[in-house]
Order: structure tokens, then sequence, then C-alpha cells
């Protein structure tokens, strides 16, 4: 292989992990604590999981471009792609978040608070060590899907294995867009078999 | 004999639907109290009264002679044990870490807890050598229960609620953990209200049974007493007692 290609491959890999990882630590530090408040706010959940859900509907590069013209937090670049990718993961965790919490067994629930343990050691102790496992499944499911749509960032000046892809279809060149392809997809196929394992290692039943 | 807990005119309704209606009893300090009733007669309701998972919607239910919408809820649940018949064991905790629970949110030292631990192990019949490290799914049943009693009794509440605690259990060993109970009754000296449907279970583990019905009760009495009640609900609940073989048994003809 050219190392210039080589080199190219070995960075472009880096700034796509950097995308993804930025964007899921952001969606996690918002939909997992949402998700929490959710459980508690009956009332809220449909219209939260409703606007997650439209979110997801958009069609990835359309909400990509739709960010360029919004103010603080578009603009042609990295911040914008992160933005759009952050708006991509909050479903999946947001609604296992909610799932795993609210499919504690309530009469688990029920004597932790009958045995006078305060809403936080409710929450800390029995809620989140239960739906533990549901919330790590999301994370994994939003991570993978992350990894995939991060190359359409390249189309918004974001970088990542995505500028190979493109540069390959403008140019009818099928190496180009598989030294995008290859490398995004194992990452994807790690990060699924890493957080799997996480979740069974993390899994407290 | 003073009323640790006592219901006075206690309503509770959900969306207009009455489930106790002007609902009075004492318990008094040491008895069992158990509430017998169908299903929806509204004693599972008036027990979580007790511990303050319900509060009245109108009248009050008074515990230590405080109503509980004044009590502290923390506080409160604390100072009371609780007993499900689905158990309600953390699955995620050892048997030691669930029958610990409650000593170790109010403060004890770690070897105190772990000498209480092992103490309720062994007087409730589970070798803590064997069963301290084990976690729910690997008990049966009726270990399960037993452990769930070992935890409400941690931290020495003088209060303690069952509600049909023994009610999943096959019979043979529902009859040894009623029979564990009378033993734990008659020696703890504990407040207890023990909720259940059955009229057996009822007479035998009571110092006095109250019979619900429609969100009220309608007979108050001791076992002996019960008996000879003449209430309709009494003697619907005491015609269940009544089938024997040599009336209605399929036996060979004389």
């Amino acid at each position: 292989m050219d190392p210039g290609l080589r080199s190219e491959i070995a960075s472009l890999t880096v700034e796509h992990l950097e995308l993804v990882l930025v964007a899921m630590l952001i969606a996690a530090a918002v939909s997992i604590p949402a998700g929490i408040l959710l459980t508690r706010r009956a009332g809220l959940q449909r219209w939260v999981l409703s606007f997650a859900n439209v979110l997801q509907t958009i069609p990835s590069l359309a909400l990509f471009g739709f960010l360029i013209p919004v103010p603080l937090i578009g603009g042609i670049g990295k911040r914008t792609a992160i933005v759009a990718l952050v708006l991509y993961a909050l479903l999946p965790i947001l609604r296992n978040t909610l799932v795993g919490i609210l499919g504690v067994d309530a009469a688990v629930r029920e004597s932790a608070v009958a045995m006078g343990m305060t809403g936080r050691q409710v929450l800390w102790e029995v809620e989140l060590p239960l739906a533990m496992r549901t919330i790590l499944a999301g994370v994994r499911v939003a991570t993978v899907a992350t990894i995939g749509t991060a190359t359409i960032a390249a189309a918004i000046g974001g970088g990542g294995l995505g500028v190979f892809i493109f540069r390959g279809i403008s140019t009818v060149d099928t190496a180009q867009i598989l030294a995008g392809a290859i490398p995004a997809a194992a990452i994807a196929l790690a990060a699924d078999e890493g957080l799997g394992w996480l979740e069974r290692k993390l899994s407290p039943v | 004999m003073s009323a640790v807990v006592e219901f006075r005119g206690v309503d509770y309704s959900v969306t207009r639907a009455a489930i106790l209606q002007d609902l009075h009893f004492t318990v008094e300090d040491g008895e069992t109290l158990v509430l017998l009733g169908r299903s929806g007669s509204g004693k599972t309701t008036a027990l979580k009264m007790v511990n303050r998972l319900l509060l009245p919607s109108a009248g009050e239910v008074l515990v230590e002679g405080k109503p509980t919408a004044a009590w502290d809820p923390i506080r409160l649940r604390r100072r009371i044990g609780y007993v499900i018949q689905e158990t309600g064991l953390f699955p995620h905790f050892t048997v030691a870490e669930n029958i610990g629970l409650v000593p170790r949110l109010e403060g004890w030292a770690a070897e105190r807890i772990r000498a209480r631990v092992d103490e309720l192990l062994e007087s409730a019949g589970l070798p803590p050598g064997e069963f301290r490290e084990r976690y729910p799914r690997e008990l049966s049943g009726g270990q399960r229960q037993r452990v769930g009693v070992a935890r409400a009794l941690a931290a020495d509440p003088p209060v303690l609620l069952f509600d049909e605690p023994f009610g999943a259990l096959d019979p043979v060993t529902r009859f040894e953990l009623q029979r564990q109970f009378l033993v734990l009754r008659d020696s703890l000296h504990k407040t207890a209200i023990f909720v259940t449907h059955d009229v057996r279970e009822a007479l035998m583990l009571g110092t006095r049974l109250g019979l619900m019905h429609a969100g009220h009760i309608e007979t108050l009495a001791t076992p002996r007493e019960f008996l000879r009640a003449e209430g309709q609900e009494a003697r619907a609940f005491l015609a269940s007692l009544d089938w024997n073989m040599e009336s209605h048994g399929s036996g060979p003809a004389q």
C-alpha cells in the first residue's frame, strides 16, 4: 500500500474516532440523566420520546445540511458534525435508560422504598445497577450507528473516514471508497464487541 | 397495653373509587393482627398506609401515637419491617447484603452487621457458611421467603408488616414457615400486621383477626371468637373450612 495512503487512513481514522467519541460522551451525558428524570415525570415521557423519534427520522445527510445555517452550533466543520451525531445518538440511549429503569421489578422497588431507602439510594443502589445492562445496550446501539453516520461528517467539512468515501464517489474510485468504508466497518465491529463485553461484565445479575 | 398502630376513620380512594371507607382499628403492643379478606377488600392498601407507602385520603393512621403524615417517611420505614409475597429481595445483592441492608443504612459497623446477619440466618435455619454469599436466584421459594423475613427483622424494628408472605409457596413449605412464624411471634413479641386471604392461616397466626370487606372491617375478633362470628362475610370464609372427606369425599362406599 502507498505510504501516503496508509498515513492518511491512519489520520482520518483517528479523526473519525474523535468525532464518535466526543459525540457519544455528550449524548450519554445528556440522555442518561434525561432518561432518569423522565422515569419520574410520566407526563413528559411521550413528548420527549416523540421529539427524539422525529430527530431520528430526519435523513442524516439532510440533518447535517440543516445545521449549517444555525447560529452558534452550526457552520462548516467538526462542531456541526458533532451536534448532528449527538442528536442521532440521543434516542437509543434515552429510550433504553427509560425502559431499563421502568423495567426494574416493582416488588424490588417497593421493598427498597419500604425499607427506608432515600430516593437517591433507590436510584444508585437499586435502579441503576439493575438497569445497567439495558442502558449499556442503548449506548452500544447508538455507538455503532454513530460510527456509520460519522462518515457523513465529511460532507460538511467535519473530516473523518467519510473524506475517502466522498472523494471516491466523486472520482469514481472504488479503492478510495473502500479505504474509508473498511476501517469504518472495522471500528463498528470492534465497538460492538467491546461494548457488548462491557455490558456482560457490568451486568450485576 | 397501648396502641402501636391506630387507624382513625381512614378513607382511601383512587379516581373516585373508594378502596377504604371509614376504617377504624388499633393494633396493640406485641399482638399480631391478621387482616383477612378477599382480593380487592382493601387489606393490602391498609397495610401500605402503616409504613406510608400510601397516605389516607381522609382520616389518619397513627404509628406510636404520631400520624404517618407527620413522620419523616425514612425514619418511619426503618422502624417497620416489611415482608411481601414476591419477597422483593434485591437480585444483585447476596443474601448477606440483602439481610444487612437496613443495618447498613442505619450506619452499623461492618462487624456488627455480619454478626447480626449470621444470627438471623442461623435462626431461619439457613447455615450462614452455605447461604451468606448466595444470590436470591440461587434459593428455593421457601428459602427466599426466610431471607425476606430475616431482612425485615435485621434492624430489630418494633413493628412488622406481612403482605401474604407465604401465598406463593407449596402447602408443605408454607406450613413449615407458618410454624416458624408462630415461634417468632411468641418469642419476639413484636407488633405485627399480617395480611392474608387464607382463613386457615389467619386462625393459625393471628392473636386477633380483622375481617375486611369492601374497604372496612366487618368482624374484629380473636381466632376463637371468629369461629362463632355471625357476619355474612365471616360465615362465607368459615364455610370454606367446612369441607371434609367424610361428608363429600369420593372414598369407597361403606
